[in-house]
């Protein structure tokens, strides 16, 4: 009998190893997973986007260099566009000067879609093509645009552009078609990778600093703090849309 | 079989029937020759980009749906409101009604950037959009109003024609505030967003509608050289009247509107005094040819005994629809969004400029095409079916005393 009580204390005290030993090592495979989630939001493929995250784009004007296009370039070289500014040709992203008809101050800063929380051309879209993805990014849907244009009639900011001709070269993943309407994305394909939209990535590189890509959801991130510590601008503020993308320095 | 069918002519003329069918086969068949190119160059070929997003085809389409609605109306005066003069032009109201928006449909279709999506249109719901409540409507507008014809033209369902007849009003009704409210809800641009549009394309869809209306029963009349009886024209003369004067009434309060606000007022400004060629089409087209000039056409002395002077007025309202709706729909987009107001803005992307506009062949030959498409199914339907007016003159006379 105390035998058998030995024995079975010998499994009792194997089991609880066995688990102490189990969960060490679940809990080391699971940990990088939940803790990268935490810090950097990556999530794999088959994931839908998560609506715990906002993305967001604070552009400071005074940091913007007047007749840099280096945003402009980069979004061209990414998303495959021409880089003609005939009245047909797409641009994602603009050089944008305005004068302050006062005092003649001037700004140059780039116009982009706003990424709106309440976007026009969402509204708008018959089918449903112009969506806004769970993490505030605006998109067209590709498959079930059918090139009515609406969404550009209702886009406040006149950051949409209509595919006017056939379309060769094409950046593998960032497909665009012939007759439908297309627009900034923040480069939805490089910022599931966990890397900055090309524009962003640009203006780091060249040192201007002036553009600011993050989570706005993340009370920590660097957008946030930035926007908590200065004012900054929300284009057509009147129309109520809760821009994701923000200026300062205006 | 069409040659021994004439149930609209006193004498069969069956070579001016093939003549029109073919002439506005022609029409067609330019329509689909533009759609083709387009489908395979892309819309590099016309005037429109993205700034003028939509442009001349947009105009026809947008005239003929808002005149579609407008000219069902007759039928309503005589189902809704009993008017036996208006009961007898029923059928014909109600065809001219189908036409029409197959018209304008088959333009804002082939327009498309991409038609081959039709069936998305058809099956994808964005029930926020005001354009899917839009496709509902012209949808439901095919269905009520064949309906409608069915019950007029069948005596044995001549008792339902009441009450569909009523439901083909309101459908017609929520139709054109749907079209209307296209550029009504478009809240970012200073020549749309507002609460006016949807009443104001309601009113002059009912001058548009009965204008169209009067051009092709005289046309109609006077092949069979038959002459329309005083009494019916002086009625409907004075009710195209009321509808222009209503048009310009809330033309007026529309840009009242506008210049009540002060944010409003560079784009009136640019409507009413310096843009070009839309200020032009605005007082010239809009307020002079199709307003003014047919008010004093219809109420001049000698008007309810000459259907020659009513049918110019009706073709000058005609007129000055197109040239409303080219104002509203092109002169709204050239005006530039203002996104920072109290700033001069200048881009690679064309803004704060007023945006040119040159439609080529193809947006021609588009728009024209849906009058064509109309023009053709109104001509082989008054073949086939039996839509001369039949007025019965003691119900009139007695209707009068």
């Amino acid at each position: 009998m105390s035998e058998q009580n030995n024995l079975e204390g010998r499994a009792d005290g194997d089991r609880r190893e066995f688990l102490k030993t189990g969960a060490a090592i679940t809990g080391a495979a699971l940990a990088p997973g939940v803790l990268l989630y935490g810090v950097a939001h990556s999530r794999a493929p088959e994931q839908p986007a998560s609506a715990e995250v906002r993305w967001g784009m604070l552009i400071d004007t005074a940091k913007c260099g007047d007749g840099c296009s280096d945003c402009v370039t980069a979004c061209n070289t990414e998303n495959g566009l021409s880089g003609k500014t005939g009245p047909q040709d797409t641009q994602y992203i603009r050089k944008l000067d305005i004068k302050d008809l006062r005092n003649g101050r001037v700004h140059s800063l780039p116009m982009l879609c706003q990424h709106c929380e309440h976007p026009p051309c969402v509204d708008v879209c018959p089918t449903g093509a112009s969506m806004k993805r769970a993490d505030g990014i605006v998109l067209v849907d590709r498959h079930i645009c059918i090139g009515c244009r609406y969404c550009m009639m209702a886009c406040p900011y006149k950051a949409r552009s209509f595919a006017h001709e056939p379309i060769t070269d094409q950046n593998p993943e960032v497909p665009r078609g012939k007759g439908c309407v297309e627009s900034c994305t923040f480069c939805v394909q490089r910022v599931d990778r966990e890397e900055l939209p090309a524009c962003v990535e640009a203006c780091e590189a060249n040192g201007h600093q002036a553009m600011l890509f993050g989570d706005l959801m993340d009370p920590q991130s660097a957008i946030s703090q930035a926007l908590k510590s200065q004012p900054s601008t929300e284009v057509r503020a009147d129309l109520g849309l809760n821009t994701g993308v923000r200026y300062q320095g205006i | 079989m069409a040659n021994d069918t004439c149930f609209n002519q006193q004498t069969c003329k069956p070579g001016l029937f093939w003549t029109l069918l073919g002439l506005g086969g022609i029409v067609v068949l330019g329509m689909l020759y533009a759609f083709f190119t387009l489908e395979h160059h892309g819309h590099v070929l016309t005037g429109m980009d993205n700034q003028i997003v939509w442009g001349l085809p947009h105009v026809f389409a947008v005239f003929l749906i808002v005149a579609a609605s407008g000219v069902l109306n007759v039928a309503s005066i005589g189902s809704v409101f009993g008017k036996q003069i208006y009961k007898a032009r029923a059928p014909l109201s109600g065809m001219l009604a189908l036409a029409m928006l197959a018209g304008g449909l088959a333009v804002l279709v082939l327009d498309l950037g991409r038609p081959d999506r039709l069936i998305v249109a058809m099956t994808y719901y964005n029930f926020k959009s005001i354009f899917a409540w839009n496709m509902i409507f012209y949808n439901g507008f095919f269905a009520i109003v064949g309906l409608y014809l069915i019950t007029l033209m069948d005596r044995k369902l001549k008792a339902y024609s009441k009450p569909i007849g009523f439901i083909a009003f309101l459908w017609r009704l929520g139709l054109t505030t749907a079209t209307g409210s296209i550029f009504g809800f478009l809240v970012a641009r200073a020549g749309y967003n507002s609460a006016m549009m949807a009443p104001m394309f309601i009113i002059m869809s009912f001058a548009y509608g009965l204008a169209v209306f009067l051009v092709v029963q005289t046309a109609m009349y006077k092949w069979n050289n038959l002459s329309l009886d005083e009494r019916i024209l002086s009625r409907m003369k004075n009710l195209l009247g009321v509808f222009i004067a209503a048009s310009l009434y809330f033309t007026v309060v529309f840009h009242l509107t506008n210049l009540y606000f002060a944010k409003q007022w560079e784009f009136e400004r640019f409507i009413l005094l310096e843009g070009g060629v839309y200020t032009a089409l605005f007082w010239l087209g809009q307020i002079v040819i199709g307003g003014l000039v047919p008010l004093a056409l219809l109420y001049s002395p000698g008007a309810r005994q000459s259907i020659g002077t009513v049918m110019v007025a009706a073709l000058l309202v005609i007129i000055g629809g197109i040239a409303q709706m080219y104002v509203t729909i092109v002169g709204g987009q050239a005006f530039p969004l203002d996104l920072f107001p109290g700033y001069a803005e200048s881009s690679s992307f064309h803004d704060g400029v007023v945006h040119a506009y040159a439609p080529t062949i193809y947006e021609f030959l588009l728009g024209f095409g849906g009058i064509g498409v109309a023009f053709v199914l109104t001509v082989a339907a008054v073949r086939a079916f039996k839509f001369l007016p039949q007025d019965d003159f003691k119900t009139l006379e007695a209707e009068e005393a």
